[in-house]
């Protein structure tokens, strides 16, 4: 069976709609839509970054999240302090896999939680004297960090903690940047807020520390931004890149630095890749020091090719012809993942629900595969990314905006996907209906899957998934008799 | 024995409120009641009259210093004054920093899981800061807590608006937790008609005028020396003054859900009584030159 037809899609859509009180009825259909390539704009089919409506379950963070555990924290040589009560910090350490190399506890931190855990008497008396003195054992016990960025947890927000002048105090003392970040989780709809917040606390209070004579620059300095480094990712990717012939100066923000942040205006070109996540520091890069930015995708062979040129179409020949060089070697390393996996993959139907970036730009390392991609949606976008993934899906394919644990199921009940692409929290509840599934946050910790190493892993992966024979082992206790009696009669 | 009166004392910043509690609470303690007071109130000045101090440590301060609130004995932060009464700070931070409002929520559950509340008690008052500005300063009046409360107010314009936006509060939490309306007590700042008009607001919000209370210099005689007007001066007409408050809040048997004022009606009720002018929409954001001008 192919996908839904247009008709078949709406029904599906009406029939979900069907059971919510006509209140969330009405919220919810504006979330879900038909794919329809013809359409210029989402506007007028989707709506995204609302508020969740309370009592679904939606998958969504919240603004911390986005700035600590996303943008800011995997910044090695960076300290980022969880700013309130335990709880958020301790639960997103070293969540994220985003690698790194270096000594742990020396000079880089990814890995380590630092908290102020707030108790009873910081909420009364304010946490400013607190921080104070947490940044100041900081740099005691870890002098090698480069920095420290201050993550507010709810309750700073609540009180009022002043963390901007505690901040600038202690920089002066330490004379490092101490960076304050309004990320409290109650901000925004989602944790996309945070990004936003995170984004801005970087332009305020590290770009600003720019200095062009500091890094002699060449003219095939690039940087990477909205890579995090899962699994790998980001050097991947930049072997590319360098392969090329370009000069990778920073990644933001996997397994990136501090001084590689400073130094990224004197690029020539930012290349995006997470544009949800980046997209506002790229384009304050753009209005302040004149930088263009280049969305790219480096998931696939196919969408690699047409990246890689898209980038030396900025550049001399001397990158042309390196792009071309670069694909031309890969191309049959390529050819022999597809010859193997594809005959085993082909044909095979995948649900993806992902945050802000990867339900449209996976979908091409998918197609290289043979596979196609029924359904797909975020939790967090906003309508920019849908106007972007009404182009990279087929017509008729359901897209649905922050969806509800209910919608995934009746989703997946009617697509019958052979795979879903999703979260640590959807994860296991397919896993009972018996569907295999993939974590497209983590790679289930697996990865990389950017660039031509990663397409490799990325496509035996899928393949160890989909075909995986336990699937077929599993005998639900519903279907046990028919199975005895099977066995009985073979 | 009769059961504990759970008491709260709210109005406007600076009317007394601090004062008169104290002075009403000496007298009961006079009449032989045992009472205990809870300063809601990051100032911690509910107390002082009492214990002679200049102000007592309070619970926060003492958790802060202990490391938290489950360090603390109940006897570290009781203290005992005048006639027996028992006096307990909630404290806070200084102007400006932390959340004041947590901070009495925090001194309320530990003197509740302590037990402070014993049944040898008459009565307990909360003496809560001027305006509920959060869920903190409101919480002397949620379920299982006060069940009365006496809004102290004088004639004067502002004194009147500040209790019946507390009156509205009260509303709230008296459909959720029971709480009611109790009287109004009439801190006299020698208003023309005062007493009339402070009858007339509270019969306007279905309560009681419970008391007038005369201003007295005695009053800030005995202040100075740390001292209520019942212990400085006992013979003093305004001693006897408290102690018929006192006798009448033993006595009150009239708790009502108030039933607040709209803006306009309490505009009318001042006007009546003179304290303010009939509106005059010409002039109404016109500036001083502006005025001239057209004169």
């Amino acid at each position: 069976m192919t996908q839904l037809t247009r008709e078949e899609a709406q029904a599906l859509i009406q029939e979900v709609l069907e059971v919510y009180p006509e209140k969330a009825k009405k919220d919810r259909a504006k979330h879900l839509m038909v794919n329809d390539k013809t359409l210029e704009s989402s506007k007028k089919c989707i709506t995204s970054n609302r508020k969740s409506l309370p009592g679904v379950m939606t998958m969504r963070g919240c603004a911390y999240a986005g700035s600590k555990g996303v943008v800011w924290g995997p910044i090695k040589d960076m300290i980022s302090i969880s700013h309130g009560p335990i709880g958020c910090g301790q639960y997103s350490r070293a969540g994220r896999r985003a690698y790194y190399v270096g000594t742990t506890g020396v000079d880089t931190f990814g890995d380590m939680c630092f908290t102020s855990d707030f108790q009873e008497k910081d909420i009364v008396f304010g946490g400013d004297k607190k921080l104070a003195k947490l940044i100041e054992e900081i740099e005691m016990l870890f002098p090698l960090n480069k920095g420290i960025s201050v993550q507010s947890e709810c309750p700073i927000g609540l009180i009022g903690d002043d963390i901007e002048a505690v901040s600038k105090k202690m920089a002066a003392q330490i004379d490092k940047p101490v960076v304050p970040v309004r990320c409290e989780g109650f901000r925004g709809v989602s944790q996309s807020l945070g990004h936003h917040i995170a984004n801005d606390s970087v332009r305020d209070w590290i770009l600003p520390r720019y200095d062009s004579k500091k890094l002699e620059s060449t003219p095939y300095d690039v940087a990477i931004l909205g890579d995090y480094n899962i699994g790998g990712d980001a050097w991947a990717s930049r072997i590319l890149l360098e392969e090329m012939g370009l000069r990778v100066v920073a990644q933001w923000s996997g397994d990136g630095t501090l001084a590689e942040m400073e130094n990224t205006p004197s690029v020539k070109i930012n290349l995006l890749h997470c544009y949800r996540s980046m997209n506002y520091i790229a384009r304050h890069m753009e209005e302040k020091f004149g930088i263009p930015w280049l969305e790219y995708n480096f998931f696939g062979p196919t969408k690699i090719a047409e990246s890689l040129r898209a980038i030396a179409a900025h550049f001399d020949d001397r990158i042309k012809e390196g792009a071309e060089r670069v694909i031309e070697k890969y191309t049959p390393m390529m050819n022999a993942v597809i010859a193997k996996y594809k005959p085993r993959l082909q044909g095979k139907k995948v649900l993806l629900y992902v945050g802000g970036l990867r339900p449209r730009h996976v979908v091409g390392a998918y197609e290289d595969l043979g596979m196609e991609v029924v359904g797909t949606g975020y939790e967090f976008a906003h309508n920019d990314d849908y106007d972007r993934t009404i182009k990279e899906m087929k017509d008729a394919t359901l897209i649905y905006d922050d969806a509800t644990g209910y919608e995934l199921e009746k989703f997946v009940e009617a697509t019958k996907p052979d795979l879903i692409g999703s979260g640590i929290k959807e994860k296991y509840v397919f896993h009972k209906m018996g569907v295999p599934f993939r974590q497209m946050h983590s790679w289930d910790y697996s990865g990389p899957y950017h660039g031509y190493d990663g397409f490799a892993i990325f496509a035996r992966d899928m393949d160890m998934t989909v075909n995986n024979p336990c699937w077929k082992m599993l005998v639900p206790p519903w279907r046990k008799q028919a199975a005895e009696e099977l066995k009985k009669a073979a | 024995m009769a059961k504990l009166r759970q008491c709260a004392i709210y109005g406007k910043g600076g009317i007394g409120k601090s004062t008169t509690t104290q002075n009403l609470v000496s007298a009961l303690a006079e009449a032989g009641k045992k009472v205990m007071i809870v300063g809601c109130d990051p100032k911690a000045d509910s107390t002082r009259l009492i214990l002679h101090s200049k102000a007592q440590t309070t619970v926060m301060h003492l958790a802060a210093e202990a490391g938290s609130v489950e360090d603390l004995e109940l006897e570290d932060v009781m203290a005992i004054g005048f006639g027996g009464v028992k006096c307990v700070e909630s404290g806070g931070p200084e102007p400006g920093v932390g959340c004041a409002g947590r901070g009495v929520i925090t001194a309320i559950n530990f003197l509740e899981e302590e037990g402070a509340y014993d049944e040898d008690l008459d009565f307990v008052f909360y003496d809560v800061l001027g305006d509920v500005v959060c869920g903190g300063f409101a919480m002397p009046i949620r379920e299982n807590k006060a069940q009365e409360i006496y809004i102290v107010v004088s004639g004067e314009m502002m004194a009147m608006y500040a209790a019946n936006n507390i009156a509205k509060g009260i509303v709230k939490y008296a459909n959720s937790g029971g709480v009611r309306l109790a009287g109004l007590i009439c801190n006299s700042r020698k208003v023309d008609r005062e007493d009339e008009l402070i009858t007339a607001l509270a019969e306007r919000l279905g309560t009681q005028m419970i008391h007038f209370v005369p201003r007295d210099n005695v009053v800030q005689h005995a202040e100075i020396r740390r001292m209520t007007v019942i212990e400085y001066d006992p013979k003093a007409k305004q001693a006897d003054e408290y102690r018929a408050l006192a006798r009448k809040i033993i006595d009150n048997k009239k708790f009502v859900i108030p039933t607040p004022l709209e803006m306009e009606e309490l505009e009318d009720l001042l006007m009546e009584f003179g304290i303010m002018e009939a509106e005059d929409e010409s002039i109404v954001g016109k500036t001083a030159a502006e005025e001239a001008c057209a004169a």
